[in-house]
């Protein structure tokens, strides 16, 4: 399968970088231009939603890694939000909806993920980090990938 | 992210502008707490969403915390005029079910007011 375009960055697990991150995804997302504009947000969302959990869960410090790509193909979107830090010992668990360790928090992340992405698939084992791609395709009804009528 | 607060009669009216995320949940948090700690009168609060650009489950716990505080004394927080972006996040999460959300303002302050 060809690669139509792709992006990859890598930058500090920090709540300032939330916002960065599901911007950028955001802005690369809408080179597809027959995604809506609700895709897109919900594009956000997901983003938002995975690098949040990195940057609470993955790391006891701030000076962990998020190795954060995207690629396009034709109407399809895929993301993967990598880490390199303790890890998941029970993904089952975590996805589980209100399941969290911080009462602070809904534990509603990969329940909202699991709504928005066609897929989503979680790589994860104790000290090897967790790996979360999902993909989007584009449901903008009769055009291609550069928003041609078809 | 900004937050502006006044107190009308017995609620906190709470209205929120900009983005609310991982980064910007503790401030907002902060805000209501601010208000809650020296104003025990305070039963419900208002808050008003429309100018919420963007809003991730971040946000949704400090709401969902600010409920149960507020229940816990038979209070509740009423939600007004949320984008469709955060209508979709109080739906996916199952909130909706638990709090009450509200169009427009002036629905909810109708629920307020109790007319």
């Amino acid at each position: 399968m060809d690669i139509k375009n792709y992006v990859t960055l890598e930058f500090p697990a920090v709540p300032e970088n939330v916002e960065f991150a599901r911007v950028t995804i955001a802005c690369f997302a809408s080179q597809i231009h027959s995604f809506t504009l609700e895709e897109i947000d919900d594009i956000k969302l997901v983003v938002s939603e995975a690098i949040s959990n990195t940057v609470l869960h993955s790391y006891d410090d701030d000076k962990g890694i998020i190795r954060l790509s995207a690629t396009r193909n034709d109407n399809i979107l895929t993301v993967t939000v990598q880490d390199f830090g303790k890890g998941i010992a029970d993904i089952n668990q975590a996805k589980t909806p209100a399941f969290t360790t911080d009462p602070q928090r809904m534990g509603m992340g990969f329940t909202i993920m699991e709504a928005l992405a066609d897929e989503l698939h979680i790589f994860s084992a104790p000290g090897e980090g967790v790996k979360v791609t999902m993909k989007k395709l584009a449901h903008g009804a009769g055009k291609d990938s550069d928003g041609r009528e078809v | 992210m900004k937050v502006k607060t006044r107190i009308v009669g017995n609620v906190l009216v709470v209205n929120v502008l900009g983005e609310l995320d991982l980064n910007t949940a503790p401030n907002f948090r902060s805000a209501i707490e601010k208000e809650l700690g020296p104003n025990p009168d305070i039963t419900d609060i208002l808050l008003i969403m429309k100018d919420i650009t963007f809003m991730d489950s971040s946000g949704l716990g400090v709401i969902l915390g600010s409920h149960k505080r507020l229940n816990a004394y038979g209070g509740e927080i009423i939600i007004a005029a949320p984008s469709p972006q955060v209508r979709k996040v109080f739906e996916l999460s199952g909130l909706i079910r638990v709090i009450s959300v509200y169009g427009t303002e002036d629905e909810a302050w109708a629920k307020v007011v109790g007319v």
